[in-house]
């Protein structure tokens, strides 16, 4: 294991992340008040509470799922596009370390700046609504599943884009209405119930009510489904990226 | 031996077959110049050996460990300089040369850095960012980058391609320097003058085969026509009938002769040309001989290879 080759490439892309550290740490920061703003206090209002909790207090899972999810997938997709763009890719590819040791690299630095920025709109969002974390354990293993699996969906998509416009196709097209339509900002028992049923189609609702489940101890779907969900896609990304490495798809010729 | 190429084939997805079988031999310390024209297959060859394109099939060793089998034992010995200039643009210099070595699994050497980077001229410019280096230091980055991780065979893929001449030589001197130190070194070029001026031994690849393998001297001496110039003490008005028909020539101004042999033959026919002067009672006054370039070398087989 080439440990030193690991390390390096972790380090080098947490680097690109320190570089624009203000606009890492605002960003989130800003549009999480935002959120509050907009969904807390304007619509909150009229909502108050959703299965006994604030709204406020009920869209914070949601807030840092949409965040993490997007961040995860598309730090993810660039740390490893961005070689093959610029023609950087061919150190890694004549360097001594085999494939899983540049995964952990990219993957491990691509989920660490997901979950900074998980972390940053928790505190965030604890400035303006009271929150209390039932489970602390089950909240930190989901949101660190989340950042691990989405940083991986992002990796392949990485490979997979032949420009920066394939790059933002699915976290704009596919990620982000996922989430906004898997559960963040209301309850599945607050739909109509065709809409109800519809919905456990979309898989990023088991990912959102397990987390929030860690939140408050409710869900919309059994915790259990939720944990599978969240392993089932994790596995999945996995065996993707074994057949990429093991092909050389769209790495090597 | 350092590296040894077996049969090597590359086929890409498209069909093309870049790599017809190539095999070659580099001893340690060498200095060998692949030269060919674009698309000859030059680049596919390195990217192949160095574990960026996949070979079709045949076999590579470096030191005797098998790129395939052995991959990270092999890659520890290679250092490669691409022939595009491939560098993050808001990287520093230093950060992306201890990059490098970290992927080579070698731990940061501030020592080795700094001796590196003031070799290529680089560590005043430690702390820039690549995006304000000229063309020159960026591709001097990229040869310490390649060198960081201390590899003995190093790979330069036309190294001085669209760079100016003064930049070009202190290229060249930085070879030399790599030579001194032991790094055996394989550059590809078709810049012929480049060969000529650095490199032990010479490969010929068009179409994807290694069409000629040789130490430079004697390619230049096994394929190089010489031409004798003959310097005349009295201008002479016409050539005497008996040379005009041994391919002498007589300059415009009738005071020198060109004779051109190749030095492939057993007979020249230098010392009959001579005597046959002496008896037309030509004196000469100076005689000297040029050698054909590697350029007329190169493009003579290039040729004869399409025909």
């Amino acid at each position: 294991m080439n440990f030193q080759a690991v390390k390096a490439i972790y380090f080098f892309e947490m680097a690109r992340f320190f570089r624009t550290l203000l606009q890492s740490f605002v960003s989130p920061v800003i549009s999480t008040s935002l959120y509050f703003v907009v969904f807390g206090t304007a619509i909150g209002s009229r909502i108050q509470e959703v299965e006994g909790i604030s709204y406020g207090a009920f869209i914070v899972p949601g807030l840092i799922m949409l965040s993490v999810m997007t961040q995860a997938t598309s730090n993810g997709s660039f740390g490893i596009y961005f070689p093959k763009f610029i023609g950087t890719i061919y150190e890694l590819l004549s360097a001594p370390i085999n494939y899983f040791e540049i995964l952990l690299g990219y993957v491990g630095a691509a989920a660490t700046k997901a979950l900074f920025i998980g972390l940053v709109i928790l505190v965030t969002a604890d400035i303006f609504v009271d929150l209390k974390i039932m489970y602390p354990v089950a909240m930190i293993l989901f949101l660190v599943l989340t950042c691990i699996s989405f940083s991986l969906l992002g990796f392949i998509l990485g490979i997979w884009a032949r420009n920066f416009e394939q790059l933002q196709l699915v976290p704009l097209l596919v990620v982000t209405p996922l989430v906004f339509l898997g559960g963040s900002f209301y309850s599945v028992s607050m739909l109509p119930p065709i809409w109800q049923k519809i919905t456990l189609f979309n898989p990023v609702v088991y990912l959102v009510s397990g987390f929030r489940w860690s939140f408050f101890g409710n869900a919309d779907v059994p915790i259990v489904v939720s944990l599978f969900a969240i392993s089932s896609f994790t596995i999945v990304c996995i065996v993707i990226v074994a057949w990429i490495f093991k092909t050389g798809w769209r790495i090597k010729q | 031996m350092l590296l040894e190429v077996n049969e090597l084939r590359k086929t890409y997805a498209t069909g093309f077959e870049a790599l017809k079988g190539i095999s070659l031999k580099v001893n340690n310390g060498e200095i060998l110049a692949l030269l060919g024209p674009n698309g000859a297959g030059k680049t596919s060859l390195i990217s192949t050996i160095c574990g960026i394109t996949n070979p079709s099939s045949g076999s590579v060793s470096i030191d005797g460990y098998d790129i395939s089998k052995n991959f990270r034992d092999a890659r520890k010995l290679v250092g490669l300089v691409p022939q595009d200039i491939t560098l993050e643009p808001f990287e520093k210099v230093l950060n992306t040369v201890n990059f490098s070595r970290g992927l080579f699994g070698k731990k940061k050497d501030d020592a080795l850095t700094e001796k590196v980077l003031t070799k290529l001229s680089l560590w005043e410019k430690r702390d820039s960012r690549i995006m304000e280096l000229s063309g020159g230091m960026k591709r001097r980055v990229l040869i310490a980058k390649a060198l960081i991780h201390e590899p003995r065979l190093l790979f330069l893929d036309e190294p001085t391609a669209s760079v100016d001449v003064e930049l070009r030589q202190s290229m060249w001197n930085v070879v030399a320097d790599l030579k001194r130190d032991g790094v055996t070194i394989i550059l590809t070029t078709h810049y012929i003058e480049e060969a000529e001026a650095i490199a032990d031994r010479v490969g010929i690849i068009n179409k994807g085969e290694l069409v000629l393998m040789e130490e430079k001297a004697s390619l230049m001496q096994k394929f190089g026509q010489k031409i004798l110039k003959i310097e005349l003490q009295r201008r002479l008005n016409k050539l005497p009938e008996e040379l005009s028909k041994k391919n002498v020539k007589l300059s415009g101004d009738g005071l020198s002769l060109t004779y051109i042999y190749d030095t492939k033959q057993k007979k020249t026919g230098i010392t009959k040309l001579l005597s046959d002067l002496s008896r037309s009672g030509i004196n000469l006054r100076d005689i000297q001989t040029d050698q054909s370039s590697l350029e007329e070398i190169f493009v003579n087989l290039v040729k004869e290879n399409m025909e």
